[in-house]
């Protein structure tokens, strides 16, 4: 089952063309990752996803992006029920200047629905207890969620995510600014929501491609050059330019 | 002359110059304190103008500002704040928009008195609202809405972009992280502007001339169609138009009004600085 599936995506910031042709399929309740060097276009791919793009002014799209059996290129796609459904962790952690409590609250509140003291408790009790922080914080709630430390507050912002019931993750960097002991502890944190949730990561660091994930893809120059199961790209690359990205040779 | 000593010199002067700009700061307040002080009392801030001005209180002048500069945010802060958030989350930068910048930045230029017979042709003559608490209002609104709307822009503008993209990623629309994300965190930012042009309200007297301000009226306004007494024109009829005004009198008036202006600075200058620690993103 594909969570996304990517038909010849081309994307230009104005006139330069970020990405060719691409396409790829995001299997539902697995990790894929997204690796290559710094320009290859990953980041770009990851926030065509969820048309976080659409923020910037000249950029242009064409092909198909097929989540949940719609093309979310469409000129008619509602982007609000799409950034619900697809949540994005980004490079900083970048919790709201707020408690830890309406950190989580803020995506259910927004949204309307149930919005009683009790029902929000839930939601904030059991997001938290899906980022493995409600024994760390669960009598902290009323802090400023500015005072937490890198690692929690990604994943506070993984919780705050989670608080909207999204269906797929992507993760642009999340563990860039993260020690490797935190980045150890994110990526545990991975594997657990893989369960719930499909996950895209974008990441410049093969080996934890190579730890967490399922699948992979490698992007150079706007290009996806070769997508796979991650044994196979870091064991037995067919094309000559992923050989030369996952031994090392440049990047 | 060698370079130890020209440095000296240099320094001398820039210490010269600093200590001019707050000389004359310093002996505004220390003279209007000294003079004025003694004219205080709870009779003078509570009794109605006597004898001529002669004698009595200036309550009706401090109640009249209060009206005005009350009326002046009640219509300049909404406008001025719906103006700013266009200008600084929804329009894009082009010919039209930059003729708006450019004309808010022009209209802090103008001389309050041309906005005091703008008033006075628009509001006093053609909408026919007469010299009225309303008329005086509304001039003194648009003579401070650039400083709201600039001040807003700043605040919302100073508001980091990675919130802006948190909230929408999280699914909420342009409106609702207008509305639960930048407007929130902006706030101080829009009250310190808001109070900086109370201030500039409450001290204008061209504004207020030929719209609002009576020369003398013991009792207090009923509505807003009715004329009121103001400090600044208060203190210029004091100081000009009625002879034999006691001097503690005059200073008396212009204390209470200094009073007011630099209480609402330090309100605001308050505010910022706090503002500034909590910011910590």
């Amino acid at each position: 089952m594909a969570a996304i599936e990517v038909k010849n995506l081309d994307f230009w910031y104005g006139s330069f063309q970020a990405l060719i042709k691409v396409n790829a399929c995001f299997a539902k309740n697995k990790i894929t990752a997204v690796i290559g060097p710094s320009g290859c276009g990953k980041s770009t791919m990851l926030r065509v996803f969820n048309r976080m793009n659409d923020l910037i002014d000249g950029v242009r799209m064409a092909g198909e992006v097929i989540i949940d059996g719609r093309n979310i290129l469409d000129a008619k796609a509602d982007l609000v029920p799409l950034r619900k459904s697809v949540g994005m962790v980004f490079q900083r952690p970048n919790p709201f200047p707020l408690s830890v409590y309406e950190n989580i609250v803020f995506g259910p509140r927004v949204h309307g629905g149930d919005t009683s003291r009790d029902a929000l408790d839930q939601i904030v009790e059991e997001s938290l207890k899906s980022v493995l922080l409600w024994d760390e914080l669960k009598d902290k709630l009323k802090r400023p969620a500015l005072n937490l430390s890198l690692e929690q507050k990604q994943r506070l912002c993984i919780a705050r995510l989670i608080a909207v019931r999204p269906e797929v993750l992507l993760m642009d960097e999340p563990c860039s600014t993260l020690d490797p002991q935190g980045t150890a502890r994110v990526e545990d944190l991975m594997r657990e929501l893989k369960h719930d949730y499909s996950i895209v990561i974008v990441t410049h660091n093969m080996q934890q491609a190579a730890r967490v994930s399922d699948d992979t893809g490698f992007m150079l120059l706007g290009e996806m050059v070769e997508f796979g199961p991650t044994s196979e790209i870091f064991t037995m690359p067919r094309d000559q330019r992923t050989e030369d990205y996952v031994t090392g040779r440049y990047g | 002359m060698n370079s130890h000593r020209s440095q000296k010199l240099a320094f001398f002067c820039l210490l010269l110059a600093t200590l001019l700009v707050v000389i004359p700061v310093g002996m505004v307040v220390v003279i209007i304190v000294q003079k004025g002080l003694p004219g205080i009392s709870w009779e003078f801030l509570t009794d109605v103008p006597r004898k001529g001005m002669r004698a009595g209180g200036i309550y009706p002048a401090i109640i009249g500002t209060l009206y005005l500069v009350t009326g002046a945010i009640v219509f300049a802060l909404p406008i001025g704040l719906l103006a700013a958030i266009y200008l600084s989350e929804y329009s894009r930068d082009n010919f039209l928009t930059r003729v708006i910048r450019l004309a808010i930045v022009n209209l802090s230029g103008v001389p309050s008195v041309v906005y005091g017979l703008f008033g006075l042709a628009l509001f006093v003559v053609f909408f026919n609202f007469g010299a009225s608490i309303l008329a005086g209002s509304l001039t003194l609104g648009i003579m401070i809405l650039p400083i709201v709307i600039t001040t807003s822009r700043e605040a919302l503008e100073s508001v980091p972009e990675a919130f802006r993209e948190v909230s929408l990623s999280l699914g909420a629309s342009k409106w609702q992280t207008i509305r639960h994300v930048v407007l929130p965190n902006a706030i101080p930012g829009i009250l310190t502007g808001t109070i900086l042009g109370l201030g500039r309200a409450a001290g204008e007297t061209a504004p207020i001339l030929f719209t609002v301000a009576a020369f003398y009226l013991p009792q207090l306004p009923s509505s807003i169609f009715d004329q009121a007494m103001a400090l600044p024109y208060h203190l210029y009829v004091i100081s000009t138009q009625v002879p034999n005004v006691d001097e503690k009198i005059r200073y008396g008036t212009a204390f209470v009004l200094l009073a007011m202006v630099l209480f609402m600075n330090l309100l605001a200058t308050i505010i910022r600085s706090r503002l500034r620690k909590n910011k910590r993103w």
